[in-house]
C-alpha cells in the first residue's frame, strides 16, 4: 500500500516526480498495489495536477499503465508455482524447529552468565538485547541473535506462504487455510500430485507412521493426517471426528482437483462443505438435547 | 423482435448467414466477423443476452462503464466497443492474460487485476461517476458485490447484473435465491427492470437498477 491520501489517484506522483522522469514504474506499481477508499475524478483531477494536459491524454497514459501493470501482476500470480510453495513452507518449518532448538541452548548459556534470562524465543530476544561486557557474553547474546533472527525470518516465510499458496491453489487455500494447503500440496509432492490421490489417501497424508502400523496388522486405521489441524477436524467432538476428517479431505481433494485443472474459483465446493459439516456437528447438538431430555425423563 | 434500445455502435447484421447482435472492432476470441463487424453471441455473453432479450439497459454508447467479472474480455471487447472509457477488473490471472490481449488494441480499455469484493484497491484507478456498472461475477454474495460497487455508480446511472443461482446456492430454487438477492440489492438500488436469462443462461437473472 503506498498511497492511503484520501484525494491520491493512481498518478499521484507530484509534479515533480513527473520532471525527474523514470515515474512510469512507479505508477504501475501504484496500479497494482495502491488503493482509495472511494473513487473521485480522477481524469479531470489528473489534468487539473499537470499530470496530463487532457483527458484524452490522461487515458492514453492510464491505457499504457494499467495493460502494463496488469501484464506484471498476472506474470507474477503464475510464476507463482507449487515447487516454490514447497521450498517457503518447508523452509518455514525448517526455521521454526532450528529457532526452538537453538533458543534452548541459548537460555541455558544466558540462565548461567545474566539473572533474569528467560527461556524460549522471547528469552532470546531479551537476551540479544542486552550489552555484552565479556568475551563469553559476547557470544551467548551473539547467540541469542541468531535466534531471534531465525524466528523472524520464519515469521517473515509464515506471511510469504501466506501470499502465495491462494496464488497456487485458491480453492484449496481457502478451504484449508494457507498454511494447511501449503503442507499437504508438500506432503503430496506438489499440487498435480495431490490432485491425482483418492481422498483415503488426502485424509491421512502426515500419519504414515499410523498408517503402516495399521498396514501391518498392529493399530487400527488412522482417522486423520496434517488435516487433523483443521478447525472442522479440530474441534469436532471425537466421536464423529472420523466423520469429518473424510468430509474434509473429500473436499480437499476436489479443491485441488479444480485448482490443478481449471485453476478458478468454485464456490459451490465450499458451500457443500459447510453444508456437510453443519450437518456432522448438528449430531451433537442433537445427542445433548436427547440427553437432556431423557435426563428430563429420570427426574 | 423489437429494439426499444441498443446502444449506439451495436447493431444488428448479417455475418455468416444469420442476423446477429454486432460491435465493431478487432475480433478477440474467434467469433465470425463481417466487415469489421464482430458478431456478439448472446449464448456466450450475459450482457448480450439482456439486450437480445430487450432488456431496457440505459445504454446508449460512449458511455463510462465498470465492468466487474471481466474473465477473458469475451463480452468487455464487445463494449469498450460501442462505450467509452471502460474499466475491466477480473481476479483470476489467467482469464486475465487473454483478457489484455483484447485491451491492448483497445486503447479506452482499461484491464485491472483486482478483486471485486474489494473496491477499495482499484477505487484509485476508477474514476467516480459511471455511468454504468456491468456486473457478472460468479461468487457467491453477488448482491454485495453490486452494493459494495456503488460507490463507482452517477446518481442517476445504472447497474446492469446477472445473478448465477448457482453461485449462490447450488441447492436451493433459483427463483429463492434471486428473491434473496433482489432483497440485498434494494438496500441500496432501486430496481427498474428484471428478467430471467434462461434463453440463453440457465438459472441466470438480468437485473437493471440505479442507486438510491
Amino acid at each position: 500500500m503506498t498511497d492511503t491520501d484520501a484525494d491520491a489517484g493512481w498518478f499521484a506522483g507530484s509534479a515533480a516526480d513527473e520532471a525527474a522522469g523514470g515515474d512510469e514504474a512507479a505508477a504501475r506499481d501504484r496500479i497494482a498495489t495502491g488503493g482509495a477508499d472511494r473513487p473521485l475524478n480522477w481524469p479531470a483531477l489528473a489534468v487539473e495536477r499537470g499530470f496530463a494536459a487532457s483527458t484524452d491524454e490522461y487515458y492514453d497514459r492510464l491505457h499504457e499503465a494499467a495493460v502494463a501493470a496488469t501484464r506484471a501482476s498476472v506474470r507474477e500470480r503464475e510464476r507463482a508455482d507449487d515447487q516454490q510453495l514447497i521450498h517457503a513452507v518447508r523452509a518455514m518449518d525448517d526455521c521454526e524447529r532450528t529457532a526452538n532448538e537453538l533458543a534452548e541452548r541459548a537460555a541455558e548459556w544466558a540462565g548461567s552468565l545474566f539473572d533474569d534470562a528467560a527461556p524460549g524465543i522471547e528469552g532470546a530476544r531479551a537476551v540479544a538485547d542486552r550489552e555484552p561486557e565479556t568475551e563469553l557474553e559476547r557470544r551467548a547474546v551473539s547467540l541469542a541473535a541468531r535466534v531471534a533472527d531465525l524466528a523472524a525470518e520464519r515469521d517473515a516465510l509464515a506471511e510469504t506462504v501466506d501470499r502465495v499458496a491462494p496464488a497456487v491453489a485458491p480453492n484449496l487455500a481457502e478451504m484449508a487455510g494457507p498454511e494447511l494447503a501449503a503442507r499437504l500440496i508438500a506432503l503430496a509432492g506438489g499440487l498435480e500430485s495431490l490432485a491425482k490421490k483418492p481422498s483415503g489417501t488426502v485424509q491421512v497424508l502426515g500419519a504414515e507412521d499410523a498408517l503402516f502400523a495399521h498396514l501391518s496388522g498392529r493399530a487400527p486405521s488412522p482417522k486423520h493426517g496434517i488435516i487433523y489441524t483443521h478447525d472442522y477436524v479440530r474441534n469436532t467432538r471425537p466421536e464423529d471426528r472420523g466423520s469429518a476428517a473424510r468430509a474434509l479431505a473429500g473436499k480437499l481433494t476436489l479443491a485441488a482437483r479444480v485448482d490443478h485443472y481449471a485453476g478458478e474459483r468454485r464456490e459451490t465446493l465450499h458451500e457443500e462443505l459447510r453444508e456437510r459439516m453443519a450437518t456432522i456437528r448438528a449430531r451433537a447438538e442433537a445427542d445433548a438435547a436427547g440427553d437432556g431430555a431423557e435426563t428430563g425423563g429420570d427426574a | 423482435m423489437s429494439d426499444p434500445a441498443l446502444p449506439e455502435g451495436v447493431t444488428r447484421r448479417a455475418i455468416a448467414g444469420e442476423t446477429r447482435l454486432a460491435t465493431r472492432g478487432p475480433a478477440v476470441y474467434g467469433e465470425p466477423t463481417a466487415d469489421g463487424w464482430r458478431a456478439w453471441d448472446p449464448e456466450r455473453s450475459k450482457l448480450g443476452g439482456m439486450l437480445e432479450l430487450g432488456f431496457d439497459t440505459g445504454l446508449t454508447g460512449g458511455e463510462t462503464v465498470l465492468y466487474l467479472g471481466a474473465a477473458s474480455g469475451t463480452t468487455v471487447s464487445h463494449v469498450a466497443d460501442f462505450a467509452g472509457p471502460t474499466y475491466a477488473v477480473e481476479f483470476a490471472p489467467r482469464p486475465v492474460r487473454d483478457l489484455l490481449d483484447a485491451a491492448e488494441p483497445r486503447d479506452r480499455l482499461f484491464p485491472l487485476l483486482k478483486d471485486a469484493r474489494k473496491p477499495e484497491t482499484y477505487a484509485h484507478v476508477v474514476e467516480a461517476d459511471v455511468d454504468a456498472v456491468v456486473q457478472d461475477v460468479a461468487t457467491r454474495g453477488q448482491a454485495t458485490v453490486a452494493a459494495r460497487n456503488a460507490r463507482f455508480l452517477a446518481e442517476d446511472g445504472r447497474l446492469l447484473l446477472a445473478v448465477k443461482a448457482r453461485s449462490e446456492d447450488a441447492t436451493a430454487e433459483p427463483s429463492d435465491v434471486f428473491e434473496a438477492a433482489l432483497d440485498r440489492l434494494r438496500e441500496t438500488y432501486e430496481i427498474l427492470e428484471t428478467g430471467r436469462l434462461d434463453r440463453y443462461h440457465e438459472d441466470h437473472l438480468g437485473v437493471v437498477a440505479t442507486p438510491r
